[in-house]
């Protein structure tokens, strides 16, 4: 390495003799290898995302502020072409829900010790903890505030959230007051319960009340499919 | 305890618009919308003239020559706050009311998060964010 260097920063004794009858500013100013753009930004040390361990990233936070502009920069995106709010809350549920299904791999592989794998959720309750603990806190830092069952109907679930994450910066307007922009976190939900089998349908309801103490209470209705729930009680 | 001593907030655009008016003191006389936009115009361009009123003998580069800061009577002490990209906080106060220069900040801050940040607020238009007012409401009452 040590040998090669000078003769690389030295660009004196590189021209060919033939380069003297060429253009002087040719001379002064050596060709440099041709910089590739591909409009993709590496760090300086070369480590991209895909060079990091899996592991690594455990504790690493990113700025609040940084991922507010970027969901409300997705919101507007969202926003364009869209017939109506159950339109908007499909677009912003269908960015979600590949997130979801990649990142229920990636948790079940940091929550695994060589010794003790993680199993995979493949019942309900097992699977609402798994969301409601390891996913909201990988996602958010904090658990979910409450999981219930619907009294009414077997194959609904809710997982509550007092202040949605997403949400903390958003005031929807009134004539739109039925979206629910943490349709994208019901995405991510749906994507991880759809990946391990379990399928369901996962929306986003305001259930805060005006003066209350949580405005901007979220409930994430999960919507089980029958044969789901059938598949439940027969392994009981 | 006296009366709150922080009378109202107005938010003025880089275009010498009205976006914001809040009254924090149920005692003051009402000002009709249309006196607050008149206001708002007015203030907007004496900042401007008061900006090139600054003498050039004093060597002070352009941008970094102010406006009207502070505008004060018997009665309000008006404090007026311009961010980078021109908009105006102006906050009506008791005129020995103490540490205007924190609550405006603080205002600013609550501006950058709750309305820059919502992706249902248009630029330079009036601010309806409900989670603004929310905040900015539990800010002054708790001063």
């Amino acid at each position: 390495m040590t040998t090669t260097t000078p003769a690389l920063s030295g660009p004196k004794p590189l021209p060919p003799p033939t380069s003297l009858q060429q253009q002087s500013s040719a001379q002064r100013a050596p060709p440099q290898p041709q910089q590739q753009h591909t409009g993709l930004r590496t760090p300086s040390n070369r480590k991209t995302i895909y060079d990091r361990n899996l592991n690594r990233t455990r504790t690493t936070e990113l700025s609040r502020a940084s991922f507010a502009y970027l969901f409300s920069e997705m919101v507007t995106y969202a926003q364009k072409r869209v017939t109506g709010i159950q339109d908007l809350e499909r677009r912003l549920n269908e960015a979600g829900y590949p997130l979801g299904q990649r990142l229920l791999p990636l948790l079940l592989y940091r929550t695994s010790t060589p010794t003790h794998p993680a199993p995979r959720p493949t019942r309900i309750l097992p699977l609402l903890q798994f969301i409601a603990h390891t996913l909201w806190r990988h996602l958010f830092s904090r658990s979910a505030d409450s999981i219930e069952s619907s009294s009414t109907n077997p194959t609904e679930y809710m997982i509550i959230d007092n202040e949605p994450l997403v949400n903390q910066y958003i005031s929807v307007p009134k004539e739109m007051s039925q979206l629910n922009c943490a349709a994208f976190v019901a995405g991510i939900v749906e994507g991880v319960a759809c990946s391990v089998g379990l399928g369901c349908a996962v929306s986003a309801h305001n259930a805060g009340e005006e003066g209350g103490m949580w405005p901007g209470k979220t409930v994430f209705l999960i919507r089980f499919e029958e044969e789901v729930v059938k598949r439940e009680g027969a392994g009981k | 305890m006296l009366a709150r001593v922080v009378y109202s907030l107005i938010i003025i655009n880089k275009a010498g618009g009205l976006v914001f008016n809040r009254d924090f003191n149920s005692a003051l006389n009402k000002v009709s919308v249309n006196d607050l936009l008149v206001l708002a115009g007015t203030f907007h361009g004496v900042h401007a003239i008061t900006k090139s009123l600054t003498p050039s003998s004093l060597g002070i580069p352009s941008k970094d020559r102010t406006g009207i800061e502070v505008l004060e009577s018997s009665q309000f002490r008006l404090t007026c706050f311009q961010t980078f990209t021109g908009t105006k906080f102006l906050l009506f106060t008791e005129p020995n009311q103490p540490n205007v220069d924190v609550i405006i900040r603080k205002v600013y801050e609550l501006y950058a998060d709750y309305v820059m940040k919502n992706p249902f607020y248009q630029l330079e238009m009036p601010i309806r964010c409900e989670a603004f007012e929310r905040h900015l409401m539990s800010y002054i009452r708790a001063k």
